[in-house]
C-alpha cells in the first residue's frame, strides 16, 4: 500500500510548496536590501540600499500611488459588489449580470486592461464612435486619460476586474448566510431591500469574504501588469518601479530594488492594519445604524446606482474584449472611423509564429503546474478525510499567505536566492513559481464539494468491499468530476494571468502570452496587443468553457449528476 | 464461537461521557433492534460496527463477526453490509454498473452480468441494468440498493432508519423485502429505528436507549 505512507505527507508537501519560496523570497529581500549579496561579491550590512531608494524623488509620489489606487479601487469594489448583491441578489436583472460577469472573472488582467486602454484612450473606441459627430473632433483630443498621473485608469481597470471576483465570493458566502429568510424579515419590518441586507446580512457574509477582500486590496497595491498598461510612468507605482530596478544590470540597482520591495511588503501590511481598523469602525457606526431603526430612505437610489456601476464593469471588460478583436483584425483604421476600412487575417499571419510558440509555453506551464496543484490538493483532502487531518482556521489563512504577501516583495528576493544558491532560472523555476499562485485558488475552489461529498457514500462503498482507493477513484472523484474540472479550469486561468513570476523567475527567457502581450504596452502596435490579448483572452476561458461542458456530455444520461 | 454478531461490553464515548453502552449477540437470521429518540447515538453505534467512527469517540469493547474479532479490520474488509435511509445509489453509475461495483470480485464479465441481471429479477427490475438511477421510483431504488448490498455477500446487516423516507405503502413492502432476503441469507441484523412498527415487524429483542 504505497499511498497509505506517503499519503499524510502530502499536506505538509502543498503547505512547503506555497510557503516555502516565499520564505527564500523574503529571506532573498532582506539581505540584499542591507547591502548583502555574496553572489555579487557585497558584504553587508549597510543602509546604501534604503538611502539610495530615500533619494530617489518619485519615491513619495510612487508610494501615494500604490496605496491610493490600492484602497481605492478596493472600497469601491467592495461598494459596488455589496451593494449589488444586497439591492438586486435573486432578481432576474441579477442573474444576467451574474452570468456575464463569472466568465469575466477568468479574463486576465493584462487584456482587461489592454482592452479597457482601448476604449477609454483619446482615440479609443469610444471617441471614435462619439466622434466627431458629437465630440467635432476629427483628431484624437490632446487629453491624458491612460496613464494619468493619479492612477485613474488603472484604478478603473482594477475595479472592473475586482467587481466580478468580490460579486461571486459574495455569492458563494450567501447560501451559508440565510440570507433570503433574514431580508424576508427585515422587509416584513418595513426595511427597503438594501438597508435590510446591509443590517441583517452583511455582517455574517463579510466575515465570510474578509480574506478575499484582503488579497484584492495586497493585489491591487503590488499590481504590476495592469499598472505597465494603465498606470502613470513618471514615477510609476512603487510595484512597475521595483520590476525596473531588479532588471537593471547594474548590482547597485538591485539592492535598491530589494530595499524598495521591503517598502512594498511595509506598505501592504500597513494597508492592511488600516482596512482592520477600517472594518472596526464600519462595525461600530454600523451598530449604531442599526440600532437607529431606520428603513432606508435612499434604498432604490443605491440599488440602481449599484446596478448601473456593476453593468458599466460588466460592459468595460466585455467591450474591451470586442475591441481588441476588432483591432487583432483591422487594416488601415483611421480617427474617427468607428469601425477599420477592411478586416483581414493579416495581423493574425503576421504573429502566428510568435503567438503559437507562446502558446505552448504558456499552455505547458499552465498544464503542469495545475496538475501537480490539482494532485496535492486532492492528496491533502484525502488524507484529511482518511487519517482526520483536519485544517484549523489558522491554517486557512496560510492558504491565502501567497495571495496576500505581494508578489513584488518576495519575487525579487526569490530570483536573487537563486542565483545565491546556483539555481539556473528557466521554465522548471517558472513552473514552480506559478505553483505558489495556483495552489490556492485550486484549493480553495476544490476544498468545499470535495468536503461537501456524502461521506455515507463512502461508508456505503467501503461496506461493499471497496478499498479506500477503489472508493476514491471509482465513487468520489467521478461524482466531483464537475469542481474537479471547474478547479482545473481556475487553474489554468490563474496561471496564464501571471506575468512578474514569469518574467523575474524566468529571467525574461520565458516567453508566456502574457509577458509578451504586456511587452508591447509600451510599443503602442494595437494589432499585435489586440491579437496577443485575444489569445491569453481564449487561453484563459477555454478551459472554462470546457469544464462546464464536459460533465454535461459524460453525465448526460446521468441525472443524479447534472446539477452536482 | 458460532455464527453472527457479537457486540460485547461496546462503551462509546465523546468528551469523557459515555454514551452507548450495549453487550449483545446477534444469531444468524436474527433482527435486534435499537430504539431511541434522535442524538442518543443510535447511527454512531452503527459507525462503530461499519469501522468509520469520527475519531473524536472513545470507545471500548470488541466485535466479532462469525467469531472473528473485526473491532480494529478497515471498513471494506469487514464484510458489514448497511443500508442507510436513503439509497444512496452511485449517481454517475447505471443500476447495472451499481450492482457490479457491489458483486464481489469472481467470475469472468459475462458471468458477473447474469447475476447482475439474476439479483434484478429476484426483485421484479429485470431489464433495468442500463438504467439511470435518478429515474427510478423510491421502491425501486430501495430494491436496488438492497441487491447491491447483498450481491457483496455480507456476513451481517446493518439498517440505520432505512424504511422511514418510504411511504406508508411501500414501507411495509420492502421492509418485508428486507428482513426475508436477510433471513434466506442467514444474516444477523442490526437495526436502527425510531418507528414502533418497524420494530414490531422485525419480531426480535428490542433495546431502547435512553439519553444520559
Amino acid at each position: 500500500m504505497k499511498t497509505r505512507r506517503f499519503l499524510p505527507v502530502l499536506p505538509a508537501v502543498t503547505l512547503l510548496a506555497m510557503l516555502g519560496p516565499i520564505l527564500a523570497g523574503l529571506y532573498g529581500t532582506v539581505l540584499p536590501a542591507f547591502g548583502h549579496l555574496p553572489a555579487g561579491g557585497l558584504f553587508g550590512p549597510s543602509i546604501t540600499p534604503f538611502a539610495n531608494l530615500f533619494d530617489w524623488a518619485g519615491l513619495p509620489r510612487a508610494a501615494l500611488l500604490s496605496v491610493s489606487t490600492g484602497l481605492v479601487a478596493t472600497i469601491i469594489s467592495l461598494l459596488i459588489a455589496t451593494m449589488l448583491t444586497a439591492g438586486w441578489s435573486g432578481t432576474r436583472p441579477f442573474r444576467v449580470l451574474e452570468r456575464l460577469l463569472s466568465p469575466l472573472l477568468s479574463v486576465p488582467h493584462a487584456a482587461a486592461a489592454f482592452g479597457l486602454a482601448f476604449l477609454i484612450a483619446p482615440s479609443g473606441w469610444i471617441a471614435r464612435i462619439l466622434s466627431p459627430s458629437f465630440t467635432g473632433w476629427d483628431r484624437p483630443p490632446d487629453v491624458l486619460i491612460l496613464q494619468d498621473p493619479y492612477g485613474l485608469a488603472l484604478t478603473a481597470g482594477l475595479i472592473v476586474k475586482e467587481v466580478p471576483f468580490l460579486l461571486l465570493i459574495t455569492l458563494s458566502a450567501l447560501g451559508q448566510a440565510d440570507a433570503h429568510r433574514s431580508v424576508t424579515v427585515a422587509q416584513a419590518l418595513g426595511y427597503g431591500r438594501v438597508s435590510g441586507w446591509l443590517k441583517t446580512v452583511f455582517p455574517r457574509v463579510y466575515t465570510q469574504i474578509r480574506l478575499p477582500v484582503y488579497v484584492v486590496l495586497a493585489y491591487a497595491m503590488s499590481v504590476v501588469d495592469m499598472a505597465v498598461i494603465l498606470g502613470p510612468s513618471t514615477p510609476p507605482t512603487l510595484s512597475v518601479q521595483i520590476v525596473k530596478l531588479m532588471s537593471d544590470p547594474d548590482i547597485a540597482m538591485r539592492l535598491e530594488g530589494a530595499a524598495a520591495a521591503l517598502l512594498q511588503l511595509a506598505l501592504v501590511v500597513g494597508a492592511l492594519l488600516f482596512w482592520r481598523l477600517g472594518e472596526l469602525l464600519v462595525a461600530k457606526l454600523g451598530m449604531v445604524w442599526i440600532a437607529s431603526g431606520s428603513r432606508g430612505k435612499v434604498d432604490v437610489l443605491v440599488g440602481t446606482a449599484a446596478l448601473g456601476a456593476g453593468t458599466v464593469c460588466a460592459l468595460s471588460v466585455l467591450l474591451g474584449l470586442a475591441v481588441l478583436a476588432i483591432w487583432s483584425f483591422a487594416g488601415f483604421w483611421g480617427f474617427p472611423d468607428a469601425l477599420p476600412d477592411q478586416l483581414s487575417f493579416k495581423n493574425w499571419d503576421r504573429h502566428a509564429a510568435g503567438t503559437l510558440a507562446a502558446l505552448l509555453e504558456t499552455a505547458v506551464i499552465a498544464s503542469i503546474a495545475t496538475f501537480t496543484a490539482l494532485i496535492l490538493t486532492i492528496g491533502s483532502l484525502e488524507a484529511e478525510y482518511r487519517h482526520g487531518l483536519r485544517m484549523s482556521s489558522r491554517a486557512l489563512w496560510l492558504l491565502y499567505l501567497p495571495l496576500l504577501v505581494p508578489q513584488t516583495a518576495f519575487l525579487p528576493g526569490l530570483q536573487t536566492f537563486m542565483l545565491n544558491v546556483g539555481i539556473d532560472v528557466g521554465r522548471i523555476p517558472v513552473i514552480l513559481a506559478h505553483l505558489i499562485f495556483v495552489l490556492p485558488y485550486v484549493f480553495l475552489s476544490l476544498s468545499d464539494p470535495f468536503r461537501a461529498w456524502d461521506a455515507r457514500m463512502g461508508t456505503i462503498a467501503a461496506a461493499l468491499g471497496a478499498s479506500p482507493d477503489r472508493v476514491l477513484w471509482q465513487v468520489r472523484l467521478p461524482m466531483l468530476l464537475r469542481p474537479v474540472l471547474t478547479a482545473i479550469a481556475l487553474g489554468i486561468a490563474v496561471s496564464v494571468g501571471q506575468y512578474l513570476p514569469t518574467l523575474l523567475i524566468g529571467g525574461g527567457r520565458v516567453a508566456t502570452l502574457t509577458t509578451e502581450a504586456v511587452a508591447l504596452a509600451s510599443g503602442g502596435d494595437r494589432r499585435a496587443i489586440g491579437v496577443y490579448g485575444l489569445m491569453q483572452t481564449a487561453a484563459a476561458l477555454l478551459p472554462f468553457t470546457l469544464a462546464l461542458a464536459l460533465p454535461a456530455i459524460i453525465w448526460r444520461n446521468r441525472r443524479g449528476l447534472r446539477h452536482g | 464461537m458460532d455464527k453472527g454478531l457479537e457486540l460485547r461490553d461496546v462503551v462509546i464515548s465523546k468528551g469523557g461521557k459515555p454514551m452507548v453502552s450495549l453487550s449483545r449477540s446477534i444469531a444468524s437470521g436474527e433482527v435486534l433492534t435499537i430504539m431511541g429518540p434522535s442524538g442518543v447515538g443510535k447511527s454512531t453505534l452503527l459507525a462503530f460496527v461499519t469501522g468509520t467512527l469520527a475519531p473524536e469517540f472513545i470507545v471500548s469493547g470488541t466485535i466479532f463477526l462469525d467469531g472473528a474479532d473485526i473491532t480494529d479490520a478497515p471498513p471494506h474488509r469487514r464484510r458489514v453490509g448497511i443500508l442507510f435511509q436513503d439509497d444512496l445509489l452511485f449517481p454517475h453509475m447505471s443500476v447495472g454498473q451499481n450492482l457490479l461495483f457491489g458483486l464481489r470480485e469472481d467470475g469472468n464479465a459475462t458471468q458477473r452480468k447474469a447475476m447482475v441481471n439474476d439479483a434484478l429479477e429476484e426483485v421484479g427490475l429485470k431489464g433495468y441494468a442500463d438504467r439511470d438511477p435518478a429515474t427510478l421510483s423510491g421502491g425501486q431504488k430501495a430494491r436496488v440498493a438492497l441487491m447491491r448490498m447483498l450481491l457483496s455477500e455480507p456476513c451481517a446487516l446493518l439498517l440505520d432508519e432505512p424504511f422511514s423516507r418510504l411511504d406508508a405503502a411501500l414501507r411495509a413492502q420492502v421492509r418485508d423485502l428486507v428482513f426475508s432476503r436477510a433471513k434466506s441469507r442467514a444474516l444477523p441484523v442490526l437495526m436502527v429505528t425510531h418507528d414502533a412498527e418497524d420494530a414490531t415487524a422485525a419480531g426480535g429483542e428490542i433495546v431502547k436507549l435512553m439519553p444520559s
